[in-house]
């Protein structure tokens, strides 16, 4: 079943051409890794589906144009997370992921109800943040306050989760819990993630599906072990990234 | 929080009715106060004129005015995610003043109103303003971000600044009232302009007040906001032409009065925490707390010579403003 179709999709900022026409679908159930070298478009696509970039082409959810879709309507099937940013007030943790229920309210005076407190304890316990909800966004490390934005969108329960370089600046500790808990997601929900990710062995690791762009365009989409070969990656890279990826891991092999 | 907030304002509006070149007793204030409300006679000896015809519409006035430029401070710092943001941020503040002050260099009137011209013609630039600078931002950045909405902001703000400058030099024997409505005063306020203030206020404040969950969303990020499902674009466009109308009446009343929309929020925020739903309301008490002390500050300490209340509110706003900027730097 394909959950999101994206068609002849095209990015322009003046004369200068960021993505062209690009297309491809997701599934249930998937997880697509968008990948490529810096400049390729991935962070765009994100920004179109979220509708923070003009475009051209058609992006249909389960078949509905998103153009015809309201703000609120599109909240309930993106759950969108962007590259980490800095916060400038001191919202609480439970202030941020509460907002994550902002599609679901039922006018401007209404108050959160059963269901909105329920989601957004599930998502603090999701993300082990519980013991953090009262605490200051502006206290927290990087990992935990991206966690804090993941829990958002959690709360927001949305058909797809959409992530724009989701471990961006975080160690590898959080690299882990954040991609476990994402599979984890996918597991008990049974939705679909596109995420955009620079680290090629976390594409591979946790990815099903793979999108491989290059300078706007799409080079190839398709199962990750498909994409991500020595060919391809030689092409948009121009390096031997296989090679060279071997030569990394081979450093910390035991004798 | 808010009986507290309540009772502290209606003390300090007691205390700013009463206190003056003529002190008043508590109790003959209360009792003129609820006479005069009730039709019944002053008992002799009081002074009723200065009472109920200049001290209580002008202290009205002022924590209207302090409560209105406070919200809009505060709603413009969610709006813009930057807490050095307020509704002069916009330009609407310098677009009312050069209404008001070509109505005043040109004698612009309206019949059967006083001052009505002057109201008039702040509330129209302040709306031309606003629409001149969406209007531009959007050609420059179709996401109306707010750092481009602020840089035009700046600019439009030294714009106005000169032609206000250039309507001075050629404004003849207006010269000396239009350099004191710039420097903001509410000496002359009158019943209408309560009238004027509280409609505005109860309007705008109520728009502001409704959509504290989607400035909640915009002090996060705008992003975020529009990924939570808020219509980004429609949301800023509401609270602007709230903002700028609420500023657009306060200006043509009680002239440009600074640092009450920047420092108030800022101070507020400290007690309340960022989220509007309780930033907003504390914002309309405290500023009006503000403004009224302000005002009683100008008329007082130089008796009898009264300073224009824009001069107590940049003086005490600016050194409290660095203080706050100081600590909150060291602290670091």
């Amino acid at each position: 079943m394909t959950v999101l179709e994206i068609r002849n999709l095209s990015v322009k900022y003046g004369s200068l051409t960021i993505l062209d026409d690009v297309s491809f679908s997701v599934g249930g159930k998937q997880w697509v890794m968008i990948i490529g070298p810096n400049g390729a478009g991935k962070s765009t696509i994100v920004n179109a589906i979220s509708r923070g970039a003009p475009y051209t082409g058609e992006i249909y959810f389960n078949g509905t144009d998103i153009k015809a879709c309201k703000s609120t309507e599109l909240a309930r099937r993106f759950g969108i997370l962007m590259q980490s940013s800095s916060v400038g007030y001191s919202f609480t943790v439970e202030e941020i992921v509460r907002l994550g229920r902002y599609a679901y309210s039922k006018g401007i005076l209404s108050n959160s109800s059963k269901e909105d407190d329920y989601k957004v304890e599930r998502a603090l316990e999701m993300t082990g943040l519980v013991h953090l909800r009262g605490q200051s966004i502006l206290t927290l490390s990087g990992g935990e306050r991206q966690r804090a934005f993941l829990a958002q969108i959690l709360a927001q329960d949305p058909e797809l989760l959409i992530l724009d370089e989701p471990t961006n600046h975080l160690d590898l500790v959080y690299q882990k819990q954040t991609f476990e808990l994402i599979n984890e997601w996918i597991e008990n929900s049974g939705r679909s993630v596109v995420s955009v990710v620079h680290d090629l062995s976390l594409a591979k690791a946790y990815g099903t599906h793979a999108l491989l762009l290059n300078r706007g365009r799409l080079v190839a989409d398709g199962p990750t072990d498909e994409v991500l070969t020595r060919e391809n990656l030689k092409s948009v890279y121009d390096m031997d990234v296989y090679g060279w990826m071997s030569d990394m891991l081979s450093q910390w092999q035991v004798d | 929080m808010y009986i507290v907030f309540s009772l502290v304002t209606l003390a300090v509006f007691l205390f700013c009715v009463c206190a003056g070149s003529v002190s008043v007793p508590v109790k003959d204030t209360v009792t003129i106060i609820v006479n005069s409300l009730l039709g019944l006679p002053i008992p002799e000896g009081m002074s009723k004129f200065i009472i109920w015809f200049v001290r209580l519409p002008r202290v009205i006035c002022v924590a209207l005015t302090g409560a209105a430029l406070s919200i809009c401070g505060a709603a413009m710092q969610g709006l813009l995610r930057n807490p050095l943001a307020d509704g002069s941020t916009l330009g609407v503040t310098s677009g009312a003043s050069i209404g008001a002050v070509l109505a005043i260099a040109f004698g612009i009137t309206l019949p059967g109103l006083s001052g009505g011209g002057t109201m008039l013609m702040a509330i129209a630039f302040a709306f031309f303003s606003l629409i001149f600078i969406l209007a531009l931002a959007y050609r420059l950045d179709y996401s109306l971000s707010t750092n481009t909405i602020i840089l035009i902001g700046v600019v439009f703000n030294m714009f106005a600044h000169s032609i206000v400058s250039l309507i001075i030099t050629f404004a003849g024997e207006h010269v000396k009232s239009i350099m004191f409505w710039t420097m903001g005063s509410l000496s002359g306020a009158s019943y209408a302009n309560v009238l004027t203030l509280l409609i505005a206020f109860v309007i705008c404040s109520t728009v502001i007040l409704c959509y504290s969950r989607e400035l909640n969303a915009f002090a996060i990020g705008e992003d975020n906001a529009r990924n939570i499902g808020v219509n980004v674009k429609r949301v800023k466009l509401i609270i602007m032409i709230a903002v700028s109308a609420l500023i657009g009446v306060c200006v043509s009343i009680g002239g440009t009065i600074g640092f009450v929309g920047l420092v108030i929020p800022h101070m507020t925020r400290m007690v309340t925490g960022p989220n509007h739903k309780r930033l907003l309301p504390a914002s309309i008490f405290s500023g009006a707390v503000f403004l009224m002390l302000a005002d009683l500050l100008s008329r007082v300490v130089l008796n009898p010579v009264e300073l224009p209340i824009g001069v107590v509110t940049s003086f005490v706003g600016s050194i409290t403003f660095v203080y706050i900027f100081y600590s909150s730097r060291k602290g670091r």
